[in-house]
């Protein structure tokens, strides 16, 4: 299946990236050559094959995601990481409007 | 001193032949001489510091066998004081507030930072050509690609700028640029090296694992580098994953060892001095008493657009967070918050992370995920069902890391599935989480090709990488390959 330049610019609007309009064909034509690499996949029958998502699952049983005790261990380090912010204030962080 | 391997050096500094001091001048002397554009950020005040740091634990007699070593971390390890910039003009300015898991281990070891090495934006790419920072230069021949997306860190201890780095590997990025700068990498069983700090391309194959000339120096580093971190939500806990000494089947003989030939990996495509290189390694380890036994690996083949659906659908996920709100580059100029994340995405990003994240974003939608993602991941189960069938077999797999050796830097720039076709033989080891290794096992054939390496590669099953170290250990003692030297270095 084939992409065309309205799928790329409703992706890329999903992704929230801004295509160059100079590199959109260039762009169409790298990633249809990625899709059609993707359908070699479908010659392969996986009715019964359950999707690996997580690698130690396929060795290691009853892999559950690890829970801690609910306990304070953190300090407020506010200072430090929004020293690398763009844009902050009293502690927030600045941003356009968002609600109108 | 600086074509010492990381082991004869530690032996030097516990016997006070060198001070901590001495040899990171002398590295940091050579680094500042260098034009491969290897390192993207070098402090020397920060790593004298260091250096300072590590004399003094040796004079109290307190070293480890790490203490007073100089180290190299790959960009996408985070660190406080250096930049951290993932190889993207996203992070260009962007210092963590906090260590990565890895450096902060080594560091705690006394390792001595050096600086951060060049690398793959995001760790994207075969061949170090998609940093935002300029290409690295292979030392082996400038024309050509040091391969990545640990390109940096491969032909900063190939020039022996540091003699020892961290690499990461997702689909391969430890054991290509291995490969092609003639250095020996692991990349570890998924879980065995925290990935807290190292900042996420995709999270389901990332393993982070030390670069260095030999596999007992690799060995060394694994022991400091691997452990659980609670901090990293897929980390093995010693319940899963007993801590255990690397170094301790070095010397364990090759005499019975079963080797796994995948057939798909000496097939058309591979080649023909690259396959030579690798059948000359395979009779090497026929002289040591091993036996080669003749394996199918059927979908290495698929393993290509399994791993090109998959790594993007979770590169689209990681890379949501750089959206110039919190930290990295915030663009001017837009006229609402929808505008501000556009603008910012892509100026930050370059072309290939823009390309994985549409993909990416593409195959989670719905009305395609069952087609392209949840088919991968089905797939992904098949691939690692026929490794465990091929280790019912052998112990080991062997074969080349690459269908070919370096190509010349600007080559394939332009040609994304071409840079993905190289990877054939990689990907399938990160799918299914196993160890993988690459060591160096000679050179190309022809007037260009000759000065360019050939890797071997080793595939172990889970949590075997001490026996991996050992049988390229073994190897290592009886050749010669991983003590050359690229010329004028």
């Amino acid at each position: 299946m084939s992409l065309t330049q309205q799928d790329v610019e409703r992706i890329a609007h999903l992704a929230r990236i801004k295509i160059d309009p100079a590199h959109t064909e260039k762009y169409l034509h790298q990633l249809n050559a990625i899709f059609a690499l993707a359908e070699k996949m479908q010659v392969i029958d996986t009715k019964d094959v359950l999707p690996l998502s997580h690698p130690v699952s396929a060795h290691l049983d009853s892999l559950s995601l690890r829970l801690r005790e609910d306990k304070i261990t953190e300090s407020n380090q506010r200072q430090a990481i929004q020293s690398q912010a763009p844009a902050t204030q009293d502690g927030l962080y600045l941003v356009p409007k968002v609600i109108e | 001193m600086h074509t010492h391997t990381l082991k004869a050096l530690s032996d030097l500094l516990q016997k006070k032949a060198i001070s901590a001091t001495e040899l990171a001048q002398l590295y940091l002397k050579r680094i500042e001489k260098s034009t491969l554009n290897s390192f993207l950020h070098v402090d020397p005040s920060i790593t004298l510091a260091q250096a300072k740091q590590a004399d003094e634990k040796i004079a109290r007699n307190q070293a480890t066998p790490l203490t007073g070593i100089p180290i190299a971390h790959k960009d996408i390890f985070v660190t406080q004081g250096l930049r951290s910039t993932a190889g993207s003009n996203m992070l260009a300015n962007y210092t963590s507030p906090f260590d990565a898991t890895v450096v902060e281990r080594l560091q705690q070891q006394g390792m001595v930072t050096l600086g951060k090495t060049n690398c793959d934006e995001f760790a994207m790419g075969s061949g170090n050509e998609n940093s935002a920072f300029g290409a690295t230069q292979n030392p082996w021949d400038t024309n050509a690609i040091p391969g990545g997306s640990s390109g940096g860190s491969a032909a900063a201890v190939a020039a022996y700028l540091t003699p020892a780095a961290t690499g990461t590997d997702t689909g391969g990025s430890i054991r290509q640029p291995a490969a092609f700068c003639g250095i020996t990498g692991i990349k570890p069983t998924y879980g065995r090296v925290s990935r807290f700090g190292m900042i996420a391309y995709a999270s389901s194959l990332d393993q982070g694992g030390p670069m260095a000339h030999t596999a007992e120096d690799c060995a060394l580093l694994l022991n400091a580098m691997a452990g659980f971190d609670p901090k990293d939500s897929t980390s093995l806990t010693p319940e899963q994953c007993p801590p255990e000494d690397f170094t301790r089947h070095l010397n364990n003989s090759i005499k019975g060892l079963r080797i796994g030939i995948p057939q798909q990996y000496f097939e058309k495509g591979i080649a023909p001095d690259v396959l030579d290189a690798v059948h000359a390694a395979l009779k090497q380890y026929e002289a040591l008493g091993a036996t080669l036994i003749d394996i199918s690996l059927p979908k290495t083949e698929l393993s290509i657009p399994v791993y090109y659906i998959i790594a993007p659908a979770e590169a689209s996920s990681n890379l949501s967070r750089f959206d110039g709100v919190r930290y990295g580059h915030r663009a001017t100029g837009y006229q609402d918050l929808t505008g501000m994340y556009k603008k910012t995405r892509s100026e930050g990003f370059g072309a290939e992370v823009q390309r994985r994240i549409l993909v990416g974003a593409y195959v989670l939608c719905h009305g395609y995920y069952d087609a392209y993602y949840l088919q991968a991941q089905k797939i992904r189960r098949l691939i690692t069902q026929d490794f465990q069938s091929a280790f019912q077999q052998c112990d080991v797999i062997m074969g080349p890391v690459a269908p070919t050796v370096a190509w010349n830097i600007g080559d394939k720039t332009d040609d994304p599935v071409a840079n993905y076709l190289a990877d054939i033989f990689t990907l399938s080891t990160n799918l299914a989480g196993l160890p993988g290794m690459s060591i160096p096992c000679g050179f190309g054939q022809g007037s260009i090709n000759s000065k360019r390496p050939v890797g071997l590669q080793l595939i172990g099953n889970y949590f075997s990488e001490a026996k991996l170290l050992g049988i390229a250990h073994q190897y290592q003692q009886s050749t010669q390959w991983h003590s050359a030297s690229p010329e004028r270095i």
